[in-house]
């Protein structure tokens, strides 16, 4: 098998004062290419700590993370810095785009960090091509500041997606926005999906979860429960549903 | 490379966000280095022109002056007692091999009248090879000559400001002019020189046989000083050594009794003017300099409020894939860019402020290519002085907490 994410007995311990924060206390889990997983839990459960070594923003105190057949526990600041620019695209709750930057520039970021640099001109086509995906092409001169927070959004997983990383990381992604938006914005992912992408998303909605294939479940820095989604939601149905509901109110036409 | 490129144009692109603190950022640079630049140069100015006064000196020449720095302790100065008589002028010239030529020369100020016009102005006596010793011509006329000194003569050789001054619109030669109701005949006109480094024109002076001004102007009978020349520049540390041994004897100093009188040779009186020009120039380029440090601590004082501010953005860049060292080189590189741009501004400005001060006050300055490469340079490295410490503060931020930074 291909796994994208393989953590064995992974431990995160915080020296605060005088008192160990122990975070997560071994936690062994593999996540295979094609998946959408959501993490769930409640604060305090580990689950924001294990995202950040996932995303390789932050190292484990102890055990050992295969990200993409590479082992990332003992790498240095800077070859962290790298893996994150190769492998992992971020997608955040507060978006994160650079203000007083026009939509393409946000995404062509990641690939100003790339090593083997490309062609300014090859940039831009990766870039706009990105934005297709989410459909956000005719937006891209538009700074942050224009665009609604589902667009916004949009331009992030844009700029996630430009390097094509092995791994899609979404921290909370849907915290920001409205019940409509948020489900419009797991239709992007479920797409995404399809298409071969795999993703992981931290979350604490229930209902947000039920758009992934597969919930694992943490409590006091362990997996207390990982399985798959077994009536999953589908973004299309539930937007039409949306969209009947709110025609029955009369708040559209 | 292209890595550096991208880099420089996203700190050009923050500069741009906040123009007018950029443009304040800046101008502290602008005003250190402009400053250091229009200093150095005014020092400069100065130390050339006497660099070019002493050498119009004249060559080889010794000047001996009556009086001593240390007379039993007390301080009289130069020429501040008459110790010096024609005698001794004479006996230096016959006894001491090597000099060429001398002049004995007395120094003092007097009201002159011409006609209904009168000034008042510096007369020196001197002797005929004054001129020579001096490299100073007569442009029109001639000089006076040896039996005009010998006969004490009432004939005068005037600067330019005296002709233009006292004979407007008329020949001066042939004239009569009244030097404390003494009438001279003005044989000769100096050619023009100028301004002197304290601002003092040259030009305004009557030059009188030494006799003619000992015997008829002010009735003394002691020289203030004598130049000497010397035939070689190698001789000139042996015929002053020979002069002091000669005026000793003369003046029957004993041993271990202080001279009454001071030699120095040009070389000593260059030194001492331009030790004075560069201290000059070292203070005030010191003060300029501190207004340097001043502008590269404003520097660094704006890219900490930038690394704070732009704590999020940094956050974003490393999560996304920007190395320590990436963020490090944005900062560093936009720190230098405003010292780099400030410095070249204020080098213009530098350049402009002592080119006023030469036209509107007649200043001498002199901007050295050399000062000019000195204060790019400089601005550059307290560019990378002054923002390597917020920039590394910037690279060493965790992504995590950056991140979350509200």
């Amino acid at each position: 098998m291909n796994a994208v994410i393989q953590l064995e007995d992974i431990h995160k311990v915080y020296h605060t004062g005088e008192v160990d924060v122990h975070a997560v206390r071994g936690v062994s889990a593999a996540i295979q290419t094609g998946e959408f997983v959501a993490i769930m839990g409640a604060s305090g459960s580990g689950k924001s700590t294990l995202m950040n070594i996932i995303g390789c923003l932050d190292r484990a105190t102890r055990g050992r993370y295969l990200l993409d057949g590479t082992d990332v526990s003992q790498l240095d600041r800077d070859d962290l810095a790298d893996i994150r620019n190769e492998k992992i695209g971020f997608v955040f709750q507060g978006f994160n785009l650079l203000s007083r930057t026009s939509a393409l520039e946000n995404v062509e970021l990641p690939m100003l960090y790339v090593h083997r640099h490309l062609p300014g001109r090859e940039q831009r086509e990766r870039a706009l091509r990105a934005l297709e995906t989410v459909g956000l092409a005719e937006r891209a001169d538009h700074h942050p500041n224009q665009l609604s927070g589902g667009q916004q959004q949009r331009v992030a997983i844009a700029r996630a997606l430009v390097n094509q990383p092995a791994l899609l990381l979404a921290d909370e992604p849907t915290g920001n926005l409205d019940s409509q938006t948020s489900i419009e914005i797991m239709g992007v992912f479920q797409t995404l999906n399809q298409q071969g992408i795999t993703i992981v998303m931290v979350t604490h909605e229930l209902d947000i979860a039920r758009y992934a294939k597969r919930n694992v479940i943490m409590r006091d820095g362990r997996i207390v429960s990982d399985v798959p989604v077994s009536d999953r939601l589908q973004a299309e149905t539930e937007l039409r549903r949306l969209r009947d509901a709110q025609q029955a109110v009369q708040l559209t036409v | 490379m292209m890595r550096i490129w991208a880099t420089i144009k996203i700190a050009g692109r923050a500069l741009r966000r906040n123009k007018l603190r950029t443009l304040l950022t800046m101008l502290g640079m602008i005003i250190g280095v402009g400053a250091v630049i229009a200093m150095v140069g005014i020092g400069n100015g100065a130390k050339a022109q006497i660099e070019s006064q002493i050498a119009s000196m004249g060559q080889n020449v010794i000047i001996v002056f009556s009086g001593s720095m240390t007379r039993s302790g007390i301080h009289t100065g130069w020429g501040g007692a008459g110790t010096l008589t024609i005698e001794d002028s004479e006996a230096i010239v016959r006894e001491i091999p090597g000099v060429t030529v001398i002049s004995p020369e007395i120094m003092s100020t007097a009201q002159v009248a011409a006609g209904n016009q009168n000034w008042f102005t510096r007369i020196l006596g001197e002797g005929p090879d004054y001129f020579d010793i001096r490299q100073w011509p007569v442009v029109t006329g001639s000089p006076f000559t040896p039996q005009d000194v010998r006969g004490a003569n009432k004939v005068a050789v005037v600067g330019q400001t005296i002709a233009d001054q006292l004979y407007p619109g008329e020949d001066p030669l042939g004239q009569i002019v009244r030097v404390k109701n003494v009438p001279f005949i003005i044989v000769g006109v100096l050619k023009a020189k100028g301004l002197s480094v304290q601002g003092q024109d040259q030009d305004d002076l009557i030059i009188i046989p030494y006799t003619s001004a000992m015997k008829r102007v002010q009735r003394v009978t002691t020289l203030r000083t004598i130049l000497v020349q010397a035939a070689r520049p190698t001789l000139l540390n042996p015929v002053q050594q020979q002069i002091i041994e000669l005026l000793r004897q003369r003046h029957k100093i004993t041993p271990g009794k202080d001279d009454d009188f001071t030699v120095r040779n040009q070389q000593e009186i260059a030194d001492m003017a331009t030790a004075q020009s560069k201290t000059m120039t070292l203070l005030l380029g010191a003060i300029a300099g501190v207004s340097l440090v001043v502008g590269g601590i404003g520097i660094m004082n704006i890219m900490l409020v930038s690394v704070t501010e732009r704590t999020r953005e940094i956050g974003i860049r490393m999560a996304i894939g920007a190395r320590g060292r990436d963020i490090l080189l944005q900062f560093l590189i936009e720190a230098v860019t405003l010292s780099v741009i400030g410095g070249v501004v204020g080098i213009g400005a530098g350049v402009g402020v002592s080119q006023l001060l030469a036209a509107k006050m007649s200043w001498p300055t002199l901007i050295s290519s050399t000062s000019v490469v000195y204060a790019f340079f400089f601005s550059a490295a307290v560019g990378i002085f002054f923002g390597f410490y917020p920039a590394r503060k910037a690279s060493r931020l965790d992504p995590i907490d950056a991140l979350r930074y509200e």
